[in-house]
């Protein structure tokens, strides 16, 4: 441990670069282009651009700051707000739960995992997922580090940057830009999904919220969710019921 | 107790920590915590992803159906008919996302532009 201990500052610091670079990919581009329809819809609900690259930081997972700003957009109370966002991110728990133990060594400090996790978003828990085989277990945590923390930065600047020139766009450059979201959502959801229910789900929310908004439009997405989650979850139980 | 309710510079910033950060982080918080003791495919765990995955599609369809911005210009037909098409070329195309959203993207500019929503521009 005596002569590696110098070097592994450096083979830390290696692997957080190389964590860095690998956000800078067809995924990485997937999401910008999905990051540059949220900064247009932002700016469309009336947020600040301070507030914008404030959500983007902290919230970081896109599917929660699209529900955030549809909830503020419904003008509906901050617990409401904040139990639709909740719902909307469970999702990340599973993830998380997978993660840990590809990149958690017998040295690995708490913290370290707790920081880690709040950039577990869809993109980079892909490509973390996909890497990880590549990178040798004691470096995991320096190559997600690198990855995590270029995704969140280069897409606050990002964001800031369109949202500072969203104004200029012509009317259909700013439609062809809200258009971005809620297909990059339609088709990577329909993409990640682990089960056929989840393809259930997806359309009866997609049905759903529409419908639900226009009779109870603060609760359309609450109603929406557990709806369409119960009927596909049943959906699922029945299924395996039979096949079984 | 709504994003506009007080006008201080802070209270959007606490909607957003509290709303945002906070019903996001704590569930990666509580993976960490988790991390390994919670079976993947278990019941529990399908129904979380179930909920979750409605909700998201929720908010896709009504992106769609009820826009904000310059996308509230167009015809609900025409933004119907382009995430159609979009999501069917991703689903015959590859599964390819980049396919999707670009059909997408050209029914809807060529749709506005046939409904006369805007000139292309003058020569500069």
């Amino acid at each position: 441990m005596s002569q590696p201990q110098s070097q592994e500052p450096t083979r830390h610091f290696s692997w957080f670069l190389r964590g860095a670079r690998s956000a800078f990919s067809v995924p990485g581009l997937i999401l910008a282009s999905a990051f540059v329809g949220f900064a247009g819809l932002a700016k469309a609900a009336g947020l600040s651009l301070w507030e914008t690259v404030f959500m983007v930081g902290v919230v970081w997972a896109l599917p929660a700051k699209v529900v955030l700003v549809g909830a503020i957009l419904s003008g509906v109370s901050l617990p409401a707000a904040a139990f639709a966002v909740a719902l909307s991110s469970i999702r990340l728990m599973p993830m998380v739960v997978a993660l840990v133990p590809e990149m958690r060594t017998e040295r690995t400090p708490r913290w370290v995992l707790y920081t880690l996790s709040h950039f577990v978003a869809v993109t980079s828990w892909v490509l973390a997922m996909q890497h990880f085989r590549d990178v040798s277990r004691e470096m995991r945590t320096s190559y997600y580090a690198g990855l995590g923390i270029t995704l969140i930065l280069a897409n606050m600047l990002l964001v800031a940057f369109v949202y500072t020139v969203a104004g200029s766009l012509p009317p259909p450059m700013m439609a062809a830009l809200l258009l971005l979201t809620p297909l990059y959502f339609l088709t990577s959801l329909w993409g990640s999904a682990r089960e056929r229910a989840m393809h259930v789900a997806m359309i009866i929310g997609m049905i759903a919220g529409p419908l639900v908004h226009l009779v109870a439009p603060s609760f359309d997405l609450l109603i929406a969710g557990l709806v369409g989650g119960a009927v596909a979850f049943a959906w699922h139980k029945r299924n395996r019921a039979r096949s079984t | 107790m709504t994003f506009d309710a007080i006008n201080a510079w802070w209270w959007p910033l606490l909607f957003i920590l509290v709303a945002g950060w906070l019903a996001t982080d704590v569930w990666r918080f509580l993976g960490v915590y988790f991390g390994g003791r919670v079976a993947e495919n278990s019941d529990a765990i399908v129904l979380v992803r179930c909920v979750a995955t409605a909700l998201v599609a929720a908010v896709i369809g009504n992106l769609v159906v009820f826009p904000s911005g310059a996308l509230a210009e167009t015809s609900l037909w025409l933004r119907l008919d382009a995430t159609a098409s979009g999501f069917a070329a991703y689903l015959f195309i590859r599964r390819s996302i980049v396919v999707g959203i670009v059909t997408a993207e050209l029914i809807l500019i060529s749709g506005m532009f046939l409904a006369g929503d805007f000139n292309l521009p003058a020569p500069f």
